[in-house]
């Protein structure tokens, strides 16, 4: 049933540091709302327990994308259509475009910010296997102190961040290539356009004569939180990926993910899919 | 549960005309659109962001009002599909459904509509692959969706051979 809206409160502070002063002063009370595509589907089904709001959608200075020779830092309210639109990021960071792409519809990516997707913490978003994939760090802000974290071990549980109450994520930076990697992204889901994935799948690599000498992956909807298959990547480091190599990244695989049934899968259905897109991801390594 | 917020006043422009809207600051937009100036083209669908019909144009951007609280549309330029026609004279999109039976039962079409006409405001000639993802985000259950695609490309048709 839908939310009783007089009781909920959204206030739109005058700045950042308005912002961050309101998340200081009453610790816990005020959280961040941005473009609300996560939110006003919780409201709509009365499921959104917190009850006072703070507009951050204005905030222009979290909506850049900076671009220096080491770093691109995305501003937390870049939107997918943002993303989409970028030609630099689409060279380099292919997979973060797909991703951006393949989520939701055209409406859906001119509301949604990265740095909402990140805060919603869904184990089956679409953005955050490719921002494991680039190796993203976080930065985290409050009236006390600014922080950067690897993205990778920011997830603490399910739908659990290591983001304090008086913090505010600020931006997302990706280091840049400095070498050609190949890239794959799949995204599982029951039709094309706004299904939310029943796996998905982002890996990058870089091979030498058919020898791969780097690989990340990382996958959606398998597990608890969006994961980076570490143990399956040691597999296939150093190695050409024949048919045997492949078989034992599968059984890796396996044993690091953690699929479960649901209204969107099943744990049996999205194993063998998991398994197969890593054995398409090491194909075309090698093509 | 308690009143906690008290109604606010979001100061906008819709179809280009200035407007005020008085709600309470999580209101849905698509319902201050409807119950306010009485704009009532814009649809109520899944009211969960997933069918479309409550599409509107916002600074520009296509949104699903459903899923904007009204506060965050302070200041905004919106257009919904009362504002599509100019005085009068339908749109290219709007004459195409008419000319290709795009719409039958109605309650997608302001949402398929506004879908379409932003997508040919990004971009004035799309090839048929971008049409179909630019109308992938609107749920259609009685024309199969054939009948609205062809709408669209007969729409594009006719805004090139008149351009």
């Amino acid at each position: 049933m839908r939310s009783y809206v007089p009781g909920y409160e959204m206030q739109t502070p005058r700045d950042l540091s308005n912002t961050l002063n309101l998340l200081a002063r009453e610790s816990g009370v005020w959280k961040p709302f941005a473009g609300g595509t996560d939110l006003m589907v919780l409201l709509e089904a009365g499921k959104l327990p917190h009850r006072k709001f703070l507009n951050i959608w204005d905030l222009t200075e979290l909506r850049e994308i900076q671009l220096t020779p080491e770093y691109v830092t995305l501003g937390a309210l870049t939107t997918y259509s943002d993303l989409r639109r970028h030609e630099l990021l689409a060279r380099e960071f292919p997979l973060l475009c797909r991703a951006a792409a393949e989520t939701g519809s055209i409406a859906t990516q001119n509301r949604g910010t990265l740095g909402g997707n990140i805060a919603n913490a869904s184990p089956a978003a679409d953005s955050p296997p490719a921002l494991l994939v680039y190796d993203a760090e976080l930065e985290l802000i409050s009236v006390r102190s600014a922080r950067w974290l690897p993205y990778w071990g920011f997830w603490t549980g399910y739908k659990q961040i290591a983001l304090r109450k008086d913090e505010l994520i600020r931006a997302i930076r990706l280091p840049r290539q400095k070498n050609t990697w190949s890239h794959f992204y799949c995204k599982v889901g029951t039709r094309r356009a706004q299904a939310i994935s029943k796996v998905c799948f982002a890996g990058a690599a870089r091979a030498d004569a058919g020898r791969i000498t780097d690989v990340r992956i990382a996958l959606g909807s398998v597990a608890p939180m969006v994961l980076r298959a570490i143990q399956t990547e040691k597999v296939l480091r150093g190695e050409i990926p024949t048919a045997a190599i492949v078989q034992r990244a599968r059984e890796t695989l396996a044993g690091e993910i953690a699929p479960i049934d649901d209204m969107r899968s099943t744990a049996r259905y999205r194993l063998r899919i998991a398994q197969n897109l890593l054995a398409q991801f090491c194909e075309s390594i090698a093509a | 549960m308690s009143d906690t917020a008290r109604k606010i006043q979001v100061h906008c422009e819709i179809n280009g005309r200035p407007a005020t809207l008085e709600v309470y600051p999580m209101a849905r937009l698509l319902d201050a659109l409807r119950e306010q100036p009485g704009l009532t083209g814009t649809k109520e669908g899944c009211g969960e962001g997933e069918c479309g019909a409550c599409a509107i144009e916002m600074n520009g951007a296509l949104v699903n009002s459903c899923l904007v609280p009204a506060a965050q549309a302070n200041g905004a330029i919106i257009r919904t599909i009362e504002g599509i026609a100019d005085e009068g004279h339908l749109h290219a999109v709007q004459q195409a459904f008419l000319a290709h039976g795009g719409a039958q039962c109605g309650i997608c079409t302001p949402g398929m509509i506004l879908a379409a006409v932003n997508l040919l405001s990004r971009t004035a000639q799309p090839t048929e692959a971008e049409i179909r993802e630019g109308l992938s985000g609107n749920l259609c259950r009685c024309t199969g969706y054939t009948k609205i695609f062809e709408s669209v490309v007969a729409a594009c048709r006719q805004t090139r051979n008149s351009a």
